[in-house]
């Protein structure tokens, strides 16, 4: 090692780094295909699913052409909103002939379901509301990424 | 190659790496649990059956419901009718349990047909199971949730009450399943 030059000693760990980024890139993109989702991984930031789902966990999502029916967990956009929200579909009502839906949601810990937090004379989702089901489940691991957007300095510590 | 980040950079990734393979496991265990629940779902009465000030059907019992947002009551919702009912409803979804489930949510909807929905469904009850001991339940109640229809479609309608669960684990994969009860009947006038 004492013989390396200097150059390649600088060069190695930020070579390292861009591998790391580009693989995390790669995964994410393949993800979203795997998926066919927007974005396949949430993290679950506000307590309206406990106790199934605590501030912390991670959702894997899934998007499918199927229709959407009661009880199914989506996660959804209100438009004038930029963080998507994670609740169960409580009602349903599908056109005959087109097969449009309107869906309503409701957080399982809230009392009341989701017309508040829709837009303004919002009272139904539709389906180009929702980016995606929730199928499957790991406790814990988003706290990672609420630590590292609520403290961006560990983000850098990490990359070290 | 000794120094102290990289051997924590090591445990690091084996530990993660042994956590998520465990995880893994543990979610395709479930799929060895080959559940058998059973249910049944007895409407005592239909509370009352009245068409919303504005129009909409629906069944509800105000003395729960008294305050209600003016943003429901829309112009454009315009005719809709309202249902109250009780319901008895006794379920053994024992089988459902695993080590590796976290809760069973369990919600009742009613599903029914209309000449402008091919299908509507409106959760009318819902609970949360925490554990086994709790799974094997009785519960008369009145419908958590306003049954409302898009429209004035409710008279003399034929719907079925579907029994719902969804198991969610403490890692991994969720599954969800249901139980179909056809063969009930809304009177043909309201009340």
């Amino acid at each position: 090692m004492d013989l390396l030059p200097y150059s390649v000693l600088i060069l190695f760990p930020c070579i390292i780094e861009c591998m790391i980024v580009t693989s995390a890139l790669i995964i994410w993109k393949a993800l979203m295909c795997f998926t066919g989702s927007e974005s396949p991984v949430v993290v679950v930031l506000s307590g309206s699913m406990e106790p199934g789902f605590k501030r912390g966990d991670i959702l894997f999502l899934h998007m499918s052409n199927d229709p959407i029916r009661t009880g199914e967990i989506v996660v959804f956009n209100v438009d004038g909103r930029e963080i998507p929200i994670v609740h169960r579909v409580i009602k349903v009502h599908e056109r005959q002939e087109t097969g449009d839906v309107e869906v309503l949601t409701k957080g399982d810990n809230n009392y009341g379901d989701d017309r508040l937090l829709y837009a303004q004379g919002q009272l139904w989702l539709q389906r180009h509301h929702i980016m995606g089901r929730a199928v499957g489940f790991l406790p814990y691991v988003g706290w990672v990424t609420i630590i590292m957007t609520e403290k961006p300095i560990i983000k850098v510590c990490l990359l070290m | 190659m000794h120094s102290f980040g990289f051997r924590a950079n090591a445990v690091l990734t084996f530990g993660i790496t042994i956590l998520a393979l465990i995880c893994a496991m543990a979610s395709i265990s479930d799929n060895f649990n080959s559940p058998r629940p059973s249910s049944e779902i007895q409407i005592l009465n239909i509370n009352w059956f009245q068409k919303q000030p504005h129009g909409n059907d629906e069944i509800e019992d105000f003395q729960v419901w008294d305050v209600v947002p003016i943003c429901l009551f829309s112009p454009i919702d315009a005719t809709a009718a309202m249902v109250s009912l009780t319901m008895n409803i006794t379920a053994d979804l024992q089988s459902l349990f695993t080590w590796n489930t976290k809760q069973v949510f369990v919600f009742v909807a009613a599903e029914y047909e209309t000449p402008k929905n091919a299908l509507n469904q409106v959760s009318l009850w819902d609970a949360i199971i925490p554990a086994k001991e709790h799974a094997k339940f009785w519960v008369q109640t009145a419908n958590k949730y306003r049954f409302v229809d898009q429209g004035s479609n409710l008279r003399g309608k034929d719907f079925n009450l579907t029994l719902h669960w969804h198991v969610m684990p403490k890692t991994g994969k969720m599954f969800a399943n249901k139980l179909v009860i056809p063969g009930y009947r809304l009177p043909e006038e309201y009340r």
